[in-house]
């Protein structure tokens, strides 16, 4: 029982970090109606930002940490300058834009790579240790023990999310964005400079992917330039599950898919953990394409 | 054979092609072609990879298990993608385009997790149905197989790709060939017109498993060792790398594009340290400047008559800027 | 020869055809017509295959079509145009022909690897097919042309000879003459009454009353999904039903 409770609090952390994620993938789908294969690329950019911040200016955390978001989000919109914007123009076909995003990841991830020798004489580098106090803290009346990174990154992630929430809903440029999402031509009539909202959408998008690979950072302790993969497909999973383009079926996609993995590992150890992740994948796009919250994509003749 | 591979060498060392680069430019362009084929009926699947790694393992295990020559592991490979082809390409291929290619994303990795684990999972069924702890060891997870015979030989994959270009100058003057090409350009009138389009797409991902299973057999003895890594992800990217790069409208495309890339490293050796970086904007500036890739005589035209007119029109002196 | 038989479709809460009963017999030319959005495309699709209704059942030939796939319908004997050029438009006109005689081909692709007799007869005869189809719709000049790159006229005649390609028993056309000026409708119209001497039978959405006129032996006039009128040309522009839907649904065709 203990255990289990134990296991929960894990999977909610995890959950936290995959959602923040899956959030930017779904950000750029539900306005652009395309994928962005960079995105993972994004996310380890946000891990790498946060540890240069602390380890080579030695900035606290605080501070890091938003200096890792915003230059995640500022190549972000880098992306939608170099990789999209010209295929738009062009009318090119979604897949084409799919291509070019992994062609932006490979370059993201490689160069990093090149810094990465540059600096640490390696392809792996550590936080230190005692960046979050380690001491769990224990809830004796539920014989609980959290540690203070998995509290204080759930709590952030939530904080982002009210605040995403909220932009998306009150504030002007928020509904300038669902307009878009929903018609673009028609926005355009309306008199909204729709460049203008696809930039913004790709820095939110980068801006939560790099908080996500920030957090996965500070969790593990260890940032490579590799990690992006290990959450590339953990993170379309988590869309494809929630319904691609569902801003709230991004964060309970993400939720889902930790909750898998962690359930996954206490039934079978910890190397089938991610088959299960693209078992369901699989398995959701053959019976629900659209997703738990995700509306059927029409077939128009 | 030899009088023609011999002289032929002789040309290519010096820029850097040895044998053994020349063998896995030909490996990869029969991939190159197995990713052709479903592009060209319209089918975005980043299957190959996984199929690749299928054929490679079987092949690996007739060949250096049950002592099976060279050209019967191949059929056995081939056979044994096409085979598994069968009931994952009846249920994904009726997705589409994004939801196609995160499906055979899925694919590979199912395919690629399933190799890792294969003993444990053989071990422990065996174990319940034998009801006493059975040791199973076969191909040895992420450590992959070792001491493959290397029985490839570069003469084998020229005639291969010799058969395998006849082949396609024929499809396309076949029936099913056209019907592909209706289907790439649209589904639905393609259904309108007579074509039994889930037929025609099953059949395509089936003889493109079965070209990425020979490529497997084929590379898995000339490596000697396969682990599953190699198939991952990565392995799916760069193979359509190949097909993005050599363009998709002839097959040609696909072989050229994968003879460049292949032997980009090692002719322009300053390249190897930076062999990621130029992959990626390898893809990148292809697919924004040159959308139709290296063999695409229209495309060139259209990027020769854009630069030509940024030229004449940047010294013009109407412009008064600078 | 085409029978509907209480044919509905809804589209989650939107009731695009209710209850739409309809023949078509042989050798006929049948006009259906209706203001915009009244479900005429989406009659056609059901016809075609593209999209199954909720309810009602169709007939060709004395064969039931439940849920029969479209290419199936094809081989039966029905082919279609679209209200929106679909055109291959990156092959040439004549590749669009030699496409649309797939069903009519058997040979296999090892019959083509080997050159078999029987791929090369079949050749010889697709392409004659083709070439007749093109000097009969005026194309044989632009046979090697992209189709896409046509004038808009042409594509119109293009799509109808890809039609009669599939050597159908039924054509279905979806506003032929959209885009069209009078003496190309003109021209068109004789086409059309050229095929049902061939013994083929018609079902044409209209919305130029002149072909109406020119062509059909009778009409159905449907609204908001439901068969509102049904009689020869004359007799529906006689009938205050019609004439009430038009003018009470804002619309500018020529009724
Ligand atoms: N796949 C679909 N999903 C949802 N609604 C649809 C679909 N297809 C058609 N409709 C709706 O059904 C109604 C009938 O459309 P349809 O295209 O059949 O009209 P139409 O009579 O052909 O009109 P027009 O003269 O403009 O071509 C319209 O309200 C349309 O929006
Ligand atoms: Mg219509």
């Amino acid at each position: 029982m203990d255990t289990l409770i134990q296991q929960g609090i894990n999977a909610i952390s995890l959950g936290a970090i995959y959602s923040l994620f899956a959030l930017g993938y779904a950000m750029v789908f539900s306005i652009l109606g395309v994928l962005n294969l960079a995105h993972s690329a994004i996310f380890m950019l946000g891990a790498f930002f946060g540890l240069i911040a602390i380890d080579q200016w030695s900035l606290p955390l605080w501070l890091a940490f938003p200096i890792a978001m915003l230059g995640a989000g500022l190549v972000s919109v880098g992306l939608e300058l170099v990789a999209f914007r010209p295929l738009r123009r062009r009318n090119a076909a979604r897949i084409s834009q799919l291509i070019s995003s992994i062609g932006a990841a490979i370059l993201i991830v490689n160069i990093t790579q090149l810094i990465f020798r540059q600096i640490y004489n390696s392809t792996e580098a550590y936080l230190p240790r005692d960046l979050i106090p380690s001491d769990p803290i224990v809830i004796e009346s539920l014989g609980l023990r959290v540690q203070p990174v998995r509290m204080l990154i759930v709590v952030i992630a939530l904080v982002l999310m009210v605040l995403l929430q909220y932009l998306v809903n009150r504030v002007r440029i928020g509904q300038h964005m669902r307009a878009v999402a929903f018609n673009q031509r028609i926005a355009a009539l309306f008199g909204i400079n729709v460049s203008r909202i696809f930039i913004f959408t790709f820095f939110l998008a980068g801006v939560l992917g790099g908080a996500a690979g920030m957090f996965y950072g500070v969790v593990f302790l260890n940032v490579t330039p590799f990690i992006g993969e290990d959450v590339a497909l953990i993170g379309l999973t988590a869309i494809v599950l929630g319904g691609m383009g569902s801003i709230p079926g991004a964060v309970l996609g993400g939720f889902l898919v930790a909750g898998l993995q962690i359930f996954s590992i206490v039934i079978g150890g910890s190397s089938f953990r991610n088959a299960v992740v693209f078992l369901l994948l699989f398995i959701i796009l053959l019976i629900r394409p659209q997703g738990l919250l995700g509306q059927p994509e029409s077939t128009r003749a | 054979m030899d009088a023609v591979l011999t002289p032929l060498l002789d040309i290519l060392r010096p820029i850097g092609i040895t044998e053994p680069v020349l063998q896995f430019m030909l490996v990869n362009a029969i991939l190159g072609v197995s990713i052709y084929l479903t592009l060209h009926a319209g089918m975005f699947s980043l299957a190959s990879a996984g199929f690749m790694a299928i054929g490679a393992y079987v092949g690996a295990l007739l060949t250096q298990q049950s002592d099976w020559p060279l050209w019967a592991a191949l059929l056995g490979g081939m056979a044994a993608a096409g085979v598994i082809a069968v009931p994952i390409g009846l249920p994904t291929l009726r997705l589409r385009d994004i939801y196609l290619a995160i499906a055979t994303i899925g694919f590979g990795e199912v395919v690629r997790v399933l190799i890792l684990n294969f003993d444990d999972i053989a071990a422990s069924v065996l174990t319940t149905l034998q009801g006493e702890r059975v040791r199973f060891r076969l191909i040895e997870g992420a450590r992959g197989i070792k001491g493959i015979p290397t029985l490839t030989e570069t003469w084998h994959l020229i005639l291969f790709l010799i058969v395998l270009g006849y082949l396609l100058t024929r499809l396309h003057r076949s029936r099913f060939g056209r019907a592909m090409a209706a289907i790439r350009q649209d589904e639905t009138v393609a259904a309108n017109m007579g074509i039994n389009v889930v037929y025609v797409k099953n059949m395509v991902f089936i003889l493109s498993a079965v070209l990425a299973g020979a490529a497997g057999v084929f590379s898995a003895h000339l490596t000697r060792i396969i682990t599953p890594a190699a198939f991952g992800f990565d392995k799916a990217v760069d193979i359509l790398a190949f097909a993005v790069l050599g363009g998709t409208s002839t097959w040609i495309g696909p072989i050229v594009g994968a003879m460049v890339l292949t032997a980009m490293p090692e002719v322009l050796r300053f390249l190897k340290e930076f062999r990621g970086v130029f992959n990626g904007l390898v893809l990148l500036v292809v697919i924004v400047y040159l959308p139709g890739g290296l063999v695409n005589p229209a495309g060139w035209s259209r990027l020769w008559q854009r630069l030509g007119r940024a030229q004449t029109a940047s010294p013009s002196p109407s412009t008064g800027v600078d | 020869m085409l029978e509907l038989n209480g044919i509905s479709q809804s589209f989650g809460g939107l009731k695009a055809l209710s209850d739409v009963t309809l023949s078509v017999p042989e050798q006929r030319i049948v006009g259906l017509i209706g203001p915009n959005g009244a479900g005429k495309t989406t009659l056609i699709n059901i016809i075609s295959g593209l999209s199954h209704p909720t309810s009602g059942s169709i007939t060709f030939a004395g064969e039931h079509l439940h849920r029969t796939a479209p290419h199936h319908i094809t081989r039966l004997g029905i082919a279609r145009t679209y209200q929106n050029i679909r055109l291959f438009g990156d092959m040439t006109a004549l590749q669009n022909l030699i496409i649309a005689q797939h069903a009519r081909g058997h040979a296999s692709l090892l019959d083509a690897v080997v050159f078999a007799p029987r791929y090369r007869r079949e050749e010889r005869d697709l392409y004659q097919h083709a070439e007749m189809l093109l000097e009969r719709f005026g194309l044989s000049g632009v046979a090697q042309i992209a189709a896409g790159n046509l004038p808009y006229g042409d594509q119109r005649r293009l799509e109808i000879a890809r039609a009669l390609a599939t050597r159908p028993k039924l054509l279905l056309l979806d506003e032929p003459t959209a885009g069209m000026n009078p003496a190309e409708t003109r021209a068109l119209g004789e086409q059309i009454l050229r095929l049902r001497e061939d013994g083929i039978a018609i079902l044409v959405i209209e919305h130029d009353m002149s072909l109406i006129h020119q062509v059909c032996d009778e009409v159905y006039v449907l609204n908001f999904g439901q068969i509102i009128s049904h009689g020869t040309p004359n007799e529906i522009k006689a009938d205050p039903a019609v004439i009430e839907a038009y003018l009470g649904s804002d619309d500018d065709a020529s009724a």
